[in-house]
């Protein structure tokens, strides 16, 4: 039985499970109504969890552990000589033994022996989905059993089926929680296995990046060098570029829209701006590479400046422009947060419009503004396409805007496009390179909260 | 101070003083608001006078607060109210082209419901409105200000020691206090004060009133209140206000042994409200 009738099943038995759980208590006992403790559609609910979860536990722990089982046993079968074989060439014999059996084409079609290891295989596969089907379904029966026996009068089945509903939410925040964890561990390791071969020292504080490793022993030059610190030179210069452009242009569209604009313009304006957040990267990165950097260069000659056609500027402006949103829209937030009573206490001194603004508004407003700006900075640190397409990828230790510079993302993409070995250390260096960016936005990310919580208490 | 300090002889005989000496600072004539299509000030003719307490009294929604806030056009900022009529303060009409909103509002200043002191220091929450019209020449020049002000507000005992500490950081009713400071420091004549107690315990009203009798020797208060003990308390001439009509005004203690409308009498007796 395929995996998805079996769930389909399930969920028909679970819902089976609440209409008996609910009727048995509607029925009343012994032929009499009675009072009961809660609601019978919790009574209903109650049934309907003890036949689901635990099924769908079983179906979920067998489908995790069937395929090394299953291999387990498919070794086992193979002929001595094959299992003696080095761990990715077995690995390689069992592919074509899973082929063979779903009957994709392979090499091996008129080996005997891998025939019959591939039918033994299928065979395995089978009994396994039909002694999955077959438990599942006993287990779930077995729960609406069980459930309906607990269904009485005086059952509490309403705070059963609370606590039931926190252990599922607390399960699917833990499942965000662990994904974030899981992220970073793969990224430790890997970096780990980086570091083993480059020296963390080199990595953080080289001067030269030059990633290109010799594949063969007799190869001329390429020894590689790790030094990151132009890609970060080359990072933060392109998102101060941005924060440049972004800040001064983002607050004041987030002043003008919520102190000056007549209602209907807010209305119109507001949405138009965030639609500038919805522009995919990639077009913002035709923008800069066909627009802005020719644009800069030819403007450039003008005034007799060499700005080449891939450049820091022009990376660094496109990608201001697109983080105006995030500073505009969570300013906007801020001060329209900041109480009407300031706006007055100030105006009823006879300030200006534009006194109470800068004198009260914008300082009331700070410190979430600059949470919101630490927001941006730590987007416009991690955004990839504009820079790969306007920024160049030489690795240029320069604090020159005109000239082409690359960043740590940029790098991390060029490192791991097309085919790689994944034992060299310039494909590792992509995680170490991923590491210390994700931790740089970390941190980031946490002084722009708690910045932006401290800002949430000021008026309590 | 005469009319504090002297026990007279007999009520009328104190009124007829008061009567004697009432010049408006402050006059209103056929003042109307409009809230978009909705007209919530119906002709108001008001005098208020110099160095006097009045209070403005009325149930919620009566329009005693709009029509303070059209002392100081505070109004104005709000983009659909429209104000008709004529108010002059000291003969000059409020809103003549000549005048500029900003001088009249240092002129006539505004102390609000809730205490609203900025999120800054006490002595910078004083110091704002000095510094926007640059009435302090110098630093020992506004110090004397700040100081001066927080005393007349009958602060300064309390917060000489920690005038950097942040206003937010005081009690309710010293935050008020700070907000009467506030408004002192740029010398205006009159001060509108929109039920400046409500958001107070009874200790801290009782402070705040104590201070409007003081304050009354140097400058016109207006006093918007839900309580007409308080109205009876602290001022000497008190307007009725019923939906948006000035329904009677008149000396405080006539309003409130005599009233001549039937609406004043069953809103003080109680009847509604």
């Amino acid at each position: 039985m395929p995996i998805s009738l079996l769930l389909a099943v399930l969920v028909a038995l679970t819902v089976a499970g609440f209409y008996m759980g609910r009727s048995r208590a509607l029925a009343g006992f012994g032929g009499k109504a009675v009072k009961l403790h809660s609601l019978p559609a919790y009574y209903g609910y109650y049934v309907a969890l003890w036949c689901g979860i635990p099924a769908l536990f079983i179906v979920a722990i067998w489908l995790v552990f069937e395929p090394s089982i299953i291999r387990a046993l498919l070794i086992s079968s193979l002929p001595p000589e094959v299992q003696s074989l080095p761990a990715n060439r077995l690995g390689l014999v069992i592919n074509d033994v899973r082929n063979l059996a779903t009957g994709n084409a392979t090499s091996v079609t008129s080996d005997p022996a891998m025939r019959t290891a591939a039918s033994y295989y299928a065979h395995l596969k089978f009994v396994s989905q039909v002694a999955l089907a077959i438990l599942a379904m006993c287990i779930a029966v077995v729960g609406i059993v069980f459930g309906r026996q607990n269904v009485k009068p005086e059952f509490w089945a309403r705070n059963r089926v609370e606590k039931a509903i926190m252990v599922i939410l607390m399960v699917s925040s833990t499942i965000a929680v662990l994904t974030t964890i899981g992220i970073v561990l793969s990224l430790v390791f890997e970096s780990l296995r980086f570091f083993a071969r480059i020296p963390v020292t080199d990595f953080l504080f080289g001067l030269h990046w030059s990633p290109q490793m010799a594949l063969r022993a007799d190869q001329v030059g390429s020894t590689g060098a790790f030094g990151a610190i132009p890609l970060f030179a080359g990072t933060f210069l392109i998102s101060a570029i941005a924060m440049v452009v972004a800040a001064p242009v983002g607050l004041m569209s987030a002043i003008y829209l919520s102190e000056y604009a007549p209602r209907n313009v807010r209305a119109i304006v507001k949405p138009l701006l965030e639609v500038l957040a919805g522009v995919p990267t990639v077009v913002y990165g035709f923008f800069a590479a066909l627009t802005i950097a020719p644009f800069f260069r030819d403007s450039g000659l003008m005034f007799g400046l060499n700005i080449s056609s891939e450049s820091a500027l022009a990376a660094g402006v496109v990608m201001g422009i697109m983080i105006i949103p995030f500073v505009s829209s969570l300013s906007d937030d801020v001060i329209n947060a900041v109480p009407q009573s300031m706006r007055d206490g100030s105006l009823g001194l006879g300030a200006t419009h534009s006194e109470t603004i800068k004198r009260v508004i914008v300082p009331a407003a700070l410190p979430g503004i600059v949470g919101g700006l630490l927001l941006a900075v730590s987007r416009a640190i991690g955004e990839t396409m504009i820079v790969v397409m306007a920024a160049g990828l030489a690795a240029n230790l320069t604090a020159n805007p005109f000239a082409a510079v690359t960043t740590v993302t940029v790098q991390i993409v060029t490192l791991l496009v097309g085919d790689q070995e994944f034992d060299s250390p310039k494909t590792l260096a992509a995680f170490a390179l991923g590491l210390v960016l994700f931790c740089i936005t970390l941190v980031l990310n946490v002084i722009a909260l708690s910045v932006v919580n401290k800002y949430r208490e000021q008026y309590e | 101070m005469t009319t504090t300090t002297q026990i007279p002889a007999t009520a009328s005989a104190l009124k007829h003083k008061r009567m004697e000496q009432f010049e408006p600072s402050v006059v209103a004539r056929k003042v109307s608001v409009f809230y978009g299509e909705k007209q919530a000030l119906f002709d108001v003719d008001l005098d208020i006078g110099r160095h006097e307490v009045t209070a403005l009294i009325g149930p919620s929604g009566c329009g005693k607060s709009t029509f303070l806030r059209c002392l100081n056009r505070m109004n104005d900022t709000i983009p659909i109210c429209r104000v008709t009529g004529k108010i002059s303060l000291y003969g000059k009409d409020i809103h003549d082209p000549d005048i500029d909103v900003v001088h009249l509002r240092a002129r006539v200043g505004m102390v609000f419901q809730k205490p609203n002191p900025f999120p800054k220091s006490i002595y910078e929450n004083v110091a704002y409105g000095p510094r926007i019209h640059g009435l302090a020449a110098s630093k020992a020049e506004m110090d004397e200000i700040v100081l001066t002000s927080l005393d007349k507000a009958g602060l300064l005992g309390e917060v000489k020691d920690r005038l950097t500490e942040p206003g937010t950081g005081l009690s309710g009713g010293q935050q008020q206090r700070l907000c009467i400071a506030r408004a002192i420091a740029v010398g205006p004549e009159v001060i509108l004060m929109d039920e400046p107690c409500s958001a107070l315990d009874p200790i801290a009203t009782a402070k705040i009133e104590e201070l409007i009798d003081e304050l009354r020797e140097n400058f016109t208060i207006v006093i918007v209140t839900h309580s007409m003990q308080q109205a009876a308390r602290v001022s000497q001439r008190t307007a009725f206000f019923h939906l948006g009509v000035l329904v009677e005004t008149g000396e405080t203690e006539d309003i409130f042994t005599t009233p001549k409308d039937k609406r004043t009498q069953d809103y003080i007796t109680g009847r509604f409200g």
